[in-house]
C-alpha cells in the first residue's frame, strides 16, 4: 500500500499526460487544461510547504546546536516571516487587509521586492563575472588546438557585445553571431539529442517504477 | 545624492554582496542571509496571491469547483512530511506532479528535441537558394552528426568514426567557447546594472 499505491497513482497520472498529447478532442482538451494550470499548480504550490520547512529546521537546528556563524540564521528566519508576513497580509500590490505604511514610508512586497530582492540577487550573480574570469584566467591554457578554438570561440562572443570593439571591427558581431547560429548550434543540438533520450528514459523508468528515488529509495 | 530610503537600502545591500570581493567578512553573510530569508518569504507570498487564491480560494469561496478541495487535500499531505508516522502520505502529491509531468514530457520531447531539431538539420531545397545559408547548413548537418559520433562509445574509433569523433570534438570546443563567451557577458552586463545603480541612482554621479 505504502509504495504500490503511489506507483499506480504514478503511471495514472502520466499516461493521462501522455494520453491528452495526442486526443485532441474538446473534452479531453478541457480536462487536461482543468488538469494541468488548475489541479496540478494547486498540488505543487503546497510543495513549497517542503522546502520552506526544510529552510526553518535547518537555520532553527543551527541556531540550538549553536554552529559556526549560527547568529545568521536569526536575520534568515527573522527576515523569511517578516517578508511573508508582509506578502501575505499586506497584498502583493500592497492593498492587503494591513496597509504597509508608516507616514510617507510604505514598506509593501513588492517595494521589498523591487528594493531588496532585486539588488542582492544581480549584484550575487554579478559577483560571477569576477569569478568566472578569475577561475578561466587560471584554467585556459592554450595547450592544444582545440584548447585554441574554444578560447577565439569565447574571445569573439565576449569582444563582438563590447561596443567599442564592434565599432573598430563592424565584422565581429557578425562572426560573433555566426558562431553563436552555425557551430554551437551544431554542437548544442548533437547533445540535445543525448540529453533528450536521457529525458525519455528516465521518465519511462519513473512511470514504470524502476526508478524509485523519489520513494525515498523504497 | 539619493534621498530616497530604499535606494539606501539597496546600495547598502548591494555594496554588502560586493565586500565579498575583498574576503568573506559578516556584512556579506548579512547579506547573503537576508537575500535567502527576503527570496522564501515572497515565494510563499507568490505562491499565495498568484496561485492559491485565485486558483483555489477564490472560486470554493464562491461555491463554484468544489472538486478543487480534493486537490488541496491532496496537496496538503506534504505536510505529512514533517509527521514520521504518516510521512509515507507525502508520496501521493508527488506522484500526482511527477507522474503527470514524466508522461506529459515523453511526447512533447520527442516532437520539439528529436523530431523538429531533425527536421531542422536534414538539408532541404531551402537550405540552398544562396551560398551562405548553404555553407551553414551543410556545417550544422555535419557538425550534429559529428557531435553524436562523439558520443558514441560502442565501437572503436578506428578510421572515419576516429576522424568524425575529432570533428565532434572541434565543434564542441566551438559550442562551450561560445556559450562561455556568452554566460560572461551576461554577468558582466549585470555588473554594469550594479554600478550604474550605484553611480547614477545612489551617488548621483554619473548621468
Amino acid at each position: 500500500m505504502k509504495v504500490r499505491f503511489p506507483l499506480i497513482l504514478c503511471l495514472l497520472m502520466g499516461i493521462i499526460g501522455m494520453v491528452a498529447y495526442y486526443i485532441p478532442h474538446r473534452i479531453v482538451q478541457n480536462f487536461d487544461n482543468e488538469l494541468r494550470n488548475t489541479a496540478l499548480r494547486i498540488i505543487f504550490a503546497f510543495s513549497l510547504v517542503l522546502g520552506v520547512g526544510s529552510i526553518i529546521r535547518h537555520h532553527w537546528e543551527k541556531i540550538k546546536r549553536k554552529r559556526e556563524f549560527w547568529e545568521y540564521s536569526y536575520v534568515t528566519l527573522i527576515s523569511l516571516f517578516l517578508t511573508a508576513f508582509i506578502g501575505l497580509f499586506g497584498g502583493i500590490d500592497g492593498k492587503g487587509l494591513i496597509k504597509m505604511q508608516i507616514g510617507k514610508f510604505s514598506f509593501d512586497i513588492h517595494t521589498i521586492y523591487v528594493n531588496m530582492a532585486i539588488p542582492l540577487g544581480a549584484t550575487m550573480f554579478s559577483l560571477l563575472a569576477y569569478f568566472m574570469a578569475s577561475a578561466a584566467y587560471r584554467a585556459f591554457r592554450a595547450r592544444n588546438f582545440e584548447a585554441i578554438l574554444l578560447l577565439i570561440a569565447a574571445f569573439i562572443v565576449m569582444l563582438a557585445s563590447v561596443p567599442p570593439v564592434a565599432r573598430l571591427i563592424p565584422k565581429l558581431p557578425y562572426i560573433s553571431e555566426w558562431i553563436l547560429d552555425v557551430p554551437n548550434t551544431a554542437a548544442k543540438r548533437g547533445m540535445l539529442f543525448g540529453i533528450t533520450l536521457g529525458v525519455l528514459s528516465t521518465s519511462l523508468k519513473i512511470l514504470l517504477g524502476i526508478e524509485r528515488g523519489w520513494l525515498g529509495g523504497k | 545624492m539619493s534621498t530616497d530610503i530604499w535606494v539606501w537600502i539597496a546600495a547598502i545591500l548591494t555594496l554588502g554582496i560586493f565586500s565579498f570581493l575583498y574576503k568573506d567578512n559578516p556584512f556579506y553573510r548579512f547579506c547573503e542571509h537576508l537575500f535567502v530569508g527576503i527570496t522564501n518569504g515572497y515565494a510563499i507570498t507568490f505562491y499565495w496571491h498568484r496561485i492559491l487564491v485565485p486558483s483555489l480560494i477564490k472560486p470554493v469561496s464562491q461555491g463554484e469547483k468544489l472538486y478543487l478541495l480534493i486537490f488541496a487535500f491532496i496537496g496538503a499531505l506534504y505536510f505529512t512530511r514533517f509527521i514520521p508516522r504518516l510521512s509515507w502520505l507525502v508520496r501521493i502529491p508527488i506522484a500526482f506532479v511527477l507522474g503527470y509531468g514524466a508522461g506529459a514530457a515523453i511526447p512533447r520531447t520527442i516532437e520539439t528535441s528529436i523530431i523538429e531539431q531533425a527536421k531542422a538539420t536534414i538539408l532541404q531545397r531551402s537550405n540552398f537558394l544562396n551560398l551562405f545559408d548553404a555553407i551553414s547548413s551543410i556545417i550544422i548537418f555535419f557538425g550534429v552528426i559529428a557531435t553524436i559520433i562523439y558520443f558514441f562509445f560502442s565501437t572503436e574509433r578506428k578510421g572515419i568514426l576516429k576522424h568524425l569523433a575529432y570533428s565532434g570534438i572541434i565543434f564542441i570546443m566551438l559550442g562551450f567557447g561560445a556559450s562561455f563567451g556568452y554566460t560572461v557577458m551576461a554577468r558582466i552586463s549585470l555588473l554594469i546594472g550594479r554600478l550604474t545603480f550605484l553611480l547614477r541612482d545612489w551617488l548621483g554621479i554619473i548621468k
